[in-house]
């Protein structure tokens, strides 16, 4: 389970981005995270990554205290998570393959299990045959299918996903979409930051919108109209 | 579990090496100039030396005896400076041979030999020569003789050399000194290139490093392959450094003999080969690794 809890961030007094947040989000949800551009999406995704400290309030994964572990001990949290961005953040001088076999390496998982799971991985975003290729011989929707096969192989409890569909067509949008959906329905909590209206409204879960730092609405199969 | 870690340190940093060859190359580069200068800076002072003692080994001090001082009262004077802690070694020079030595000096000058007919005996005096660790010491060492009062002690030369000897003393203590300065600050410069470049190469790669840590890997997963690319730029760059400085000392070596002749460059570098290339292997080890541990540690904190 995710839990907010009262959590703020605020830069400078004229630069609020969360605003006494208090969300849960119980295990195999499926929310989607709704919003104009600056409204505190992706700085809610920070905070659970921890790559910022809110400025107030504390973040919970499974009850433990994001916000207060050690900056040394956060791998073992962020192995639970894992994190699809919008600019794919892919290793670019290893391949499909190790790309994917990274996580599961930085995790300490023994080769064999690395051997057989990359692959499938790989097969389950579609791209079994690319397993060879270099972001850059890939295009923008294959870069994302493996950026999510790099977020799942390690079976997390949460997939993060910043506005994943930003840079793709809408055939590899929607086709992207309907594997979150997949790997949500095997049971992933997945917490999708997006402020693409089609998309979110077509996904029919969880809709929790953020306007300037704050939540105005938090609704299960909520339609986003703004 | 470490030896997998260590496996898969060891090969992602071969695996970086190799596919971001053209970063690996320039920082290599850099780090065999660097390396370059190091060894230029060892030559210089193996060249030093080699002066320095050559001119040291021609500073001596003699004491003349009196025409009838007796084998056993010399022999006494030469046990008794022999006993300085300052004294490096002495030798006893009898009348004999300081004539055989003259003659030898002498041979082909009929003036000197007719000279030394009509004397008719041998005019040398018996003396001994001393050679001190380090030429500041001869002061000392005459003051020694002087305050004993021998009796059968005729002449210490140092007095008539004093000034010539204390110059030459100065002068090169005063290289010495400057050229380990001068060495060290050359040194400095060369190292923070090299660890500025390092640093470079490793900018380049800060988007990787927190995709990295983004993913779960810990500080010293990401670290781990960065450092053994460092080890791989010091030792290739010595690789590099010790094969250029072959042809080079090879090259130089006769001119410098010509200024030097107690110094053959090329002959020096292959008798110290293994000292030479472990000396700088050791040192681009250190320098590589540990600029790259410093500068990855910068963009580890996300």
């Amino acid at each position: 389970m995710l839990f907010f809890d009262d959590v703020s961030k605020i830069y400078s007094h004229d630069a609020i981005a969360l605003k006494n947040i208090n969300l849960r989000i119980e295990p195999k949800e499926f929310v989607s995270l709704v919003g104009a551009s600056g409204a505190g999406k992706t700085t809610l995704l920070r905070l659970l990554l921890r790559e910022e400290d809110p400025s107030g309030g504390h973040v919970y994964l499974d009850g433990i205290d994001i916000t207060s572990i050690p900056r040394r001990r956060l791998h073992h949290v962020r192995r639970r998570i894992g994190t699809v961005f919008q600019d794919y953040k892919l290793l670019p001088m290893k391949t499909a393959y190790e790309n994917v076999a990274f996580a599961m390496e930085a995790a300490g998982r023994l080769d064999e299990e690395i051997q057989e799971d990359v692959p499938q991985a790989l097969d389950v975003v579609g791209l079994g045959d690319k397993m060879k290729n270099y972001p850059h011989q890939l295009s923008g929707g294959e870069k994302q299918r493996v950026a999510i096969a790099r977020a799942l192989v390690n079976r997390p409890d949460v997939i993060l996903a910043d506005e994943l569909t930003g840079n793709l067509d809408p055939v590899n949008t929607w086709e992207i979409m309907k594997l979150l959906q997949k790997i949500n329905e095997l049971g992933t909590t997945i917490l999708l930051a997006s402020h693409n209206k089609e998309v979110v409204n077509a996904i029919g879960k969880r809709l929790v919108v953020l306007d300037h730092g704050e939540i105005i609405s938090d609704e299960q199969n909520g339609k986003y109209l703004l | 579990m470490l030896f997998t870690t260590l496996k898969r340190t060891i090969h992602a940093g071969l695996v970086s090496f190799w596919r971001n060859g053209w970063l690996s190359m320039a920082t290599i580069m850099v780090m065999a100039l660097t390396l370059f200068v190091m060894g230029s800076l060892l030559f210089v002072n193996a060249l030093m030396n080699s002066v320095i003692t050559s001119l040291e080994q021609k500073i001596d001090i003699t004491v003349y005896f009196m025409p009838g001082a007796t084998d056993d009262q010399m022999l006494a004077v030469k046990q008794d400076v022999e006993k300085l802690p300052d004294v490096k070694a002495v030798t006893f020079v009898s009348r004999d041979a300081a004539l055989a030595v003259f003659q030898e000096a002498h041979k082909d000058n009929a003036l000197i030999a007719s000279a030394l007919q009509e004397v008719g005996e041998n005019p040398l005096e018996a003396s001994i020569n001393i050679r001190a660790t380090d030429p500041r010491h001869y002061a000392a060492i005459s003051d020694f003789l002087v305050n004993k009062k021998y009796p059968i002690v005729e002449k210490i030369n140092y007095f008539e050399n004093q000034t010539v000897i204390d110059r030459l003393s100065s002068i090169l203590a005063s290289v010495r000194g400057g050229g380990a300065l001068i060495a060290l600050f050359l040194a400095f410069i060369a190292v923070l290139v090299a660890f500025n470049t390092i640093r470079i190469a490793i900018f380049t790669m800060r988007e990787e490093i927190s995709i990295m840590r983004l993913v779960g890997a810990t500080s010293w997963f990401v670290r781990g392959p960065f450092l053994v690319n460092g080890v791989l730029y010091g030792v290739v760059a010595a690789v590099a450094t010790v094969l250029a400085f072959l042809p080079i000392t090879w090259l130089i070596a006769p001119k410098l003999l010509l200024l030097v002749p107690s110094f053959d460059l090329y002959h020096y570098f292959a008798a110290n080969f293994l000292q030479f290339f472990g000396l700088l292997a050791a040192f681009g080890v250190i320098l590589g690794s540990l600029s790259s541990v410093f500068a990855v540690r910068r963009y580890l904190k996300v």
